[in-house]
């Protein structure tokens, strides 16, 4: 008998390692031999945790399973409480258009055979057979663009580090991914770590670097342990190392943690932070492209772009460039999270509403009230009423509603909440994480508590004092820290004035 | 309040080993102050000199780089750490009426140990649990949909 449990940091919040303990317990019990998998999360977290059982017709779901469900899994599985039928058929799945989280949540995460086995290494043996400047064209065409936020073309970034000259080059991976509403890379990281790997090592082949980092949270100490175990076997079956499979190529790579502090997200205060510096902004230029860890060319990339690149070489540029919709080229993992019925990773091409995201595929709030708002690209993007939900999920679209999609995570919020205390709450969390660099966001965001206190003490002179405030972080933050949090400040004003008058109209 | 343990010879001794283990290391302040923190509990302040001393950068370079990242400590914690989350998406899910619950339930505020040494009570912003909020981390463990009584259960356990 061959059975899943996620050891996704979601699953085990949720119960999945005593799931474990107990299926294993319970097949002691009854004499079974089982082959159990921790494989990673399929990314229906309102399911987990969620157990699979192999069976000719393929794989049978059951859950969100307790330990109490575990013995009767042995007693037959069709009738079982918790069985949804096969996971591959559920509707979450069905709609989704997975190529970047192909093998998550399938595969034995540690397994380089199951990897093999799903077309893991084809993009790397092929990037190993072009040259360099073929495997940067090849990422260039795909159209793929940083999705960790920015969405800056990762083609143009690679072609500037593989122009630059120097020793030495490095890629680094921002898997800080600080973002409330995101957990696509902690996800991916844990679920197909080597997935990662790969799209690294075709990065260093691509620009002439033989050394990269994964510069992960400490707030993710399962995908720290996941990576840490998956590099060590990739170096013992050569996919890293001083001949990479074979190769005359040379590309390692190894896991540095963060130490808590959101800001070393942005890739110059985490490239300061790995330095073992404090975790200040650089300013730009110099690009990290050829100015950037130790002082030498460096791509920084999100995991999720980092990720997409085997399955763009594997696949080729043509194939990921035709999913999507405008310039916003191949698919997004959504992160669909906050008070939601149905949360979790939703990968799916460009172009779907937000209205069809929000209502469709996460069915609302959890509490089954009104959604109210919907904060779109993590803490420092706007919230987003109904009214705005034909948006098309796009960069552009986004951009052009006052908005941003950033590093595609949704945070659902019912109609019990304050959008005043929201938008205090972002001005709050800039001060606790600022750098300290730029007067305008470490004074001003502790102004920005202070004048919404005062708006919610009804001081009528607060408003156009806190729009200005916002006008001046905006203008004169070195980073989008200071800069972008007058997002879900200004959109929370715009879209939801009566949670701001309120107190003054009580005062009058 | 936990009490700090003297530093002494064995802790230079514990220091060496960590700074013999890191050298040569690209960058290595931050992982340095890691191995820290997990040997000692704290970077205790005798440390920082030393470690100062084998980067060849100044104390106050590395009481700024010790001083800018939440994770480090200049005392001790108390025996449990619970960490909860008061980012946006867990407070869509009621976390902030969680966090009163427990400072209520402690009598302490953030950052706070209680005066018998047995929790320290931490914000975090973010443990990627985003669509299983409340999200809560108790001595390295994670917790998704935490609630009052979860957190009161916690707490017992931790007397």
């Amino acid at each position: 008998m061959k059975i899943w449990v996620p050891l996704d940091s979601a699953a085990v919040a949720l119960g999945a390692d005593d799931v474990a303990m107990a299926i294993t317990a319970e097949a002691a019990k009854r004499g079974v031999e089982i082959t159990l998998v921790r494989n990673g999360s399929r990314g229906m977290v309102w399911l987990e945790p969620l157990v699979e059982i192999a069976t000719d017709d393929g794989r049978l779901a059951f859950g969100p399973m307790e330990p109490e469900d575990v013995p009767a899994l042995f007693d037959g599985i069709d009738t079982h409480p918790k069985a949804l039928g096969l996971t591959e058929k559920l509707p979450w799945m069905v709609r989704q258009t997975r190529l970047t989280f192909a093998r998550c949540g399938v595969v034995d995460p540690l397994s380089l055979h199951d990897y093999e086995l799903h077309h893991g290494l084809k993009g790397l043996r092929r990037a190993l057979d072009m040259t360099p400047a073929e495997v940067v064209q090849e990422v260039t065409d795909s159209g793929l663009r940083g999705r960790g936020g920015a969405g800056f073309p990762t083609g143009i970034k690679w072609k500037t580090v593989a122009g630059a000259a120097g020793p030495q080059k490095y890629i680094v991976c921002n898997a800080d991914e600080g973002d409330s509403a995101t957990f696509a890379d902690r996800m991916l990281m844990e679920g197909d770590p080597f997935t990662l790997i790969e799209g690294m090592a075709i990065a260093g082949i691509a620009v002439g670097a033989t050394k990269g980092y994964i510069y992960t949270r400490s707030e993710y100490p399962i995908a720290i342990t996941q990576m840490e175990k998956a590099i060590k076997i990739a170096r013992v079956a050569g996919i890293l190392g001083q001949r990479v499979l074979g190769s005359d190529i040379a590309f390692d790579m190894e896991v540095r943690v963060g130490a808590g502090a959101y800001v070393c997200g942005e890739e110059t205060s985490l490239l300061n932070s790995m330095e073992g510096k404090r975790g200040v902004v650089r300013a730009k230029p110099p690009l990290p492209a050829l100015e950037g860890f130790m002082g030498k060319p460096t791509v920084v990339n999100n995991v999720i772009s980092l990720a997409s690149v085997p399955v763009i070489m594997d696949r080729g540029a043509a194939f990921y460039r035709n999913f999507g919709m405008g310039r916003s080229h191949g698919t997004m993992a959504l992160q669909i999270a906050g008070n939601v019925k149905y949360g979790g990773l939703f990968e799916t091409a460009f172009g779907l509403s937000l209205g069809e995201i929000v209502l469709d595929i996460a069915g609302g709030t959890a509490t089954g009230r009104p959604v109210k708002a919907v904060q779109v690209g993590g803490p420092l993007g706007a919230w987003f009423p109904p009214s705005l939900f034909d948006t098309p999920f796009t960069y552009e679209d986004f951009a052009a509603k006052d908005g941003l999609i950033g590093h595609a995570g949704l945070t659902l919020a019912d109609d019990r909440t304050d959008m005043l205390k929201m938008a205090r709450f972002a001005m709050e969390f800039c001060a606790i994480e600022s750098c300290g660099k730029c007067t305008p966001c470490r004074i001003g965001a502790v102004r920005g508590v202070e004048t919404l206190d005062r708006v919610a003490a009804g001081d009528p002179s607060a408003i156009p004092l806190l729009t200005d405030l916002c006008n001046t972080m905006k203008a004169g933050s070195l980073c989008a820290l200071g800069g972008f949090t007058p997002y879900p400040v200004m959109s929370a004003l715009t879209h939801f004035p009566d949670d701001f008058a309120t107190a003054r109209e009580a005062a009058e | 309040m936990p009490s700090t343990p003297a530093f002494g010879d064995s802790g230079v001794q514990t220091l060496r080993e960590i700074l013999d283990a890191h050298r040569g290391m690209e960058g290595a302040l931050l992982p340095i102050l890691h191995g820290v923190q997990a040997a000692f509990g704290h970077v205790p302040p005798e440390a920082l000199p030393i470690i100062a001393q084998d980067l060849n950068i100044s104390r106050a370079e590395a009481h700024g780089v010790m001083s800018f990242y939440h994770d480090f400590r200049e005392v001790p914690a108390g025996r449990t750490v619970l960490k909860l989350c008061r980012a946006e998406s867990c407070q869509a899910v009621g976390a902030d009426a969680l966090a009163d619950h427990a400072r209520d339930r402690l009598g302490v505020d953030w950052h706070g140990t209680t005066a018998d040494g047995a929790v320290t009570l931490e914000p975090v912003f973010c443990l990627g649990l985003c669509a299983c909020g409340p999200a809560a981390m108790v001595n390295g463990k994670l917790v998704g949909r935490a609630d009052a009584a979860r957190i009161d259960r916690i707490l017992e356990g931790a007397r």
